[in-house]
């Protein structure tokens, strides 16, 4: 029922369609079916996958120090680093400078770093969606202290902040860094909703709630909640981007989960093992790439929602 | 001035104060609520990578003299912010008796020097594009080209510059691969000393602005879209004013504004990308600070270049705040 409603609030379109294009009977035509969207969602779908049932053929173990010959290049590459090494088939994407085989730490690092994301931007959209709500729809003083929080903790650079704490705590764990990147993740959801809010409030259907008299809860969550579904998804994976690029950030510093194999982590070990220099590309290459393709399925998704959200933007990239 | 009433001004400066203060704040009270002290986790971790470290009990009392550790947590915090405002952030533990302020002195330049000339180029590039992508005049080719370079955009910069570094330093050999300037060379205003800096700011640079720019493309896409079904624009048309004179005073002038406003908001992200980037080309600012004092456990130096960066941030953000009134005059707070 969301998507009815959002096509009816959504914002007016001054160009003129016709019947066909406006197609409100074919149930294929939704905004939903973006090619971005989908794309993105299954660039995405894909990793989490290869992170899930890798595991069931591939021995994750050999992600732990020493399980390992020493750089072995991937498969049928030869390096002559420290003598002369062939890869083969026993680690097909060869293997790091401690002996890690680089396919089981992807395939471990992978999931993790959606995991972090997924926390962080969780809870962050949590805790904005209470603040937002209260500082758009309570106003008063709420709003205002809300405001102010959201003014400064938007300027923070949550990351040095992060390196402060981290370094500190240095043993975590998983949930650990994404509740600490969670801390800095609730400004922006906030602001958005905040100005949703405050535009919605005031139009016809949440009026007219109000005169039926529908409890202000209800309102919130049964009248508004639903057509801002699309801002929530973007702001969700937005979010969850920034939780990412923030644990990576970290991982790359040296400062993430020290035992659990990260992608970030990997590209720490491969800059303090100087792989750069001695063109062990593989070492820093291949977790590089696999993020690369997270971030542009995530920003698909995102750009996605944009256009769901926003029919103007749709239009002109046909 | 015009669009800024005192009462603005206010606001905005005591939002200023308020998040450093709530920065420091925070720096403070972590080592605080981490259990032990810090002084006693520092030797022990000293001992534990050269195994032995004589008379750790008496480093410790001495240290916590030094640091006033024995004081009540109330007179340190109080301390500690007198600290702040002298911006005296005691000594690195690393490279004793080396006080954490001479280190930042001399990687600050080089930090922001670096960062308003990734950001201008980021930020007109970025505009250029997202405007030249809506406008009615710009070749087809063009358009489908500007979506394929930005294939990098809301990367993690420290990827982009692993990939440059690979592929301009090590592959290709154009650039210096590690340093702000030639090993040996004396700083001055001189010719061969500018090339230098150039040279190795080049790919650093690069990193930051391929990451960002689509973002600022994207955005004024989208402002770009918003005007051009505006209906001065159709009545410009109709007067038949000529394709530049459109694009820059009707579409540009309007579209741009929102992008201020963005563009101080992600000032954030962008000095943390900026830090990365500079340790991963061993860039002489801020970013191989933190990184040297992470690996030396050298909490000053991690305490006090963290604080100066969000200061530096948060000014940023104050002048962005408090020049924009000039820039839009639709735009005057406090009036009410």
């Amino acid at each position: 029922m969301a998507t009815a409603q959002i096509q009816e609030s959504g914002p007016s379109n001054p160009a003129v369609r016709t019947a066909k294009q406006m197609g409100r009977f074919n149930r294929w035509d939704t905004p939903w079916l973006n090619t971005k969207l989908l794309l993105g969602v299954g660039i995405i779908a894909l990793i989490l996958l290869f992170g899930i049932f890798g595991r069931l053929f591939w021995d994750t173990k050999l992600a732990l120090t020493g399980k390992s010959p020493l750089n072995l290049p991937p498969v049928g590459l030869t390096t002559t680093l420290g003598g002369k090494l062939t890869g083969t088939w026993a680690h097909p994407l060869g293997t790091e400078s401690s002996g890690r085989d680089m396919l089981a730490l992807i395939i471990v690092g992978a999931p993790n770093s959606f995991l972090i994301g997924i926390i962080a931007s969780t809870v962050g959209m949590g805790l904005g969606i209470l603040l937002g709500f209260t500082s758009g729809f309570v106003g008063g003083r709420a709003d205002d202290i809300i405001r102010l929080l959201s003014d400064v903790a938007i300027t923070i650079p949550s990351l040095l902040v992060l390196i402060v704490i981290q370094s500190l705590l240095r043993q975590v764990e998983i949930t650990t860094i994404a509740l600490l990147i969670s801390l800095f993740a609730w400004p922006t959801p906030t602001r958005l909703i905040r100005a949703q809010v405050l535009t919605m409030r005031e139009s016809g259907y949440v009026q007219m709630a109000k005169l039926s008299g529908a409890s202000t809860f209800s309102i919130m969550f049964r009248e508004i909640m639903p057509n801002l579904i699309p801002y929530l998804f973007a702001s969700f994976i937005g979010n969850a981007t920034g939780a990412i690029l923030a644990a990576v950030g970290l991982e790359t510093l040296g400062l993430g989960p020290q035992r659990i194999p990260t992608l970030g982590g990997t590209i720490y070990f491969a800059i303090q093992g100087a792989a750069l220099l001695r063109n062990m590309w593989w070492w820093w290459g291949i977790p590089t790439l696999l993020l690369a393709i997270m971030f542009v399925g995530l920003l698909l998704i995102n750009l996605g929602f944009d256009e769901i959200a926003n029919p103007r933007l749709r239009q002109s990239s046909q | 001035m015009r669009g800024i009433t005192l009462n603005y001004f206010l606001r905005r400066l005591g939002i200023f104060f308020l998040t450093i203060w709530i920065a420091g704040t925070i720096i403070w009270l972590i080592p605080h609520l981490a259990p032990g002290d810090p002084i006693s986790a520092m030797v022990a971790r000293l001992a534990s990578r050269s195994g032995f470290v004589e008379n750790s009990a008496e480093i410790i009392q001495g240290w916590k003299e030094r640091f006033g550790l024995n004081d009540s947590l109330p007179v340190q915090y109080v301390r500690y912010l007198g600290n702040l405002v002298h911006l005296d952030f005691g000594y690195s533990m690393a490279n004793f008796p080396t006080p954490v302020s001479e280190l930042i002195n001399q990687a600050l330049p080089w930090t922001i020097g670096l960062l308003l000339i990734a950001t201008m180029i980021t930020f007109v590039l970025g505009n250029f594009l997202g405007a030249i992508m809506v406008w009615r005049r710009t070749p087809r080719m063009i358009k489908y080209l500007i979506p394929v370079g930005m294939m990098f955009t809301s990367l993690p910069s420290i990827l982009a510059a692993l990939f440059l570094a690979y592929v301009f330093s090590f592959l290709l050999n154009w650039f210096p691969l590690i340093g702000s300037y030639d090993m040996g060379m004396k700083p001055g205003l001189n010719g061969p000393f500018i090339l230098s800096v150039i040279q190795h700011g080049t790919l650093p640079a690069l990193s930051i602005v391929i990451v960002s720019f689509g973002y600022w493309t994207l955005g004024m896409r989208g402002m770009m879209i918003t005007v051009e079904g505006e209906d001065y624009m159709s009545l410009a048309r109709a007067k038949g004013l000529g394709p530049f004179y459109m694009l820059y005073r009707y579409m540009v002038r309007n579209a741009i504004l929102p992008q201020i406003t963005a563009f101080a908001i992600t000032l954030g992200t962008l000095i943390s990308g900026q830090v990365l980037v500079e340790y991963a080309f061993s860039y002489q600012g801020m970013g191989t600070v933190i990184y040297n004092a992470i690996l030396n456990q050298d909490y000053p130096v991690i305490q006090g270049t963290s604080f100066i960066l969000i200061v530096v941030t948060a000014l940023a953000v104050l002048i962005i705040d408090l020049i924009y009134p000039l820039i839009d005059p639709r735009i005057s707070y406090g009036a009410k």
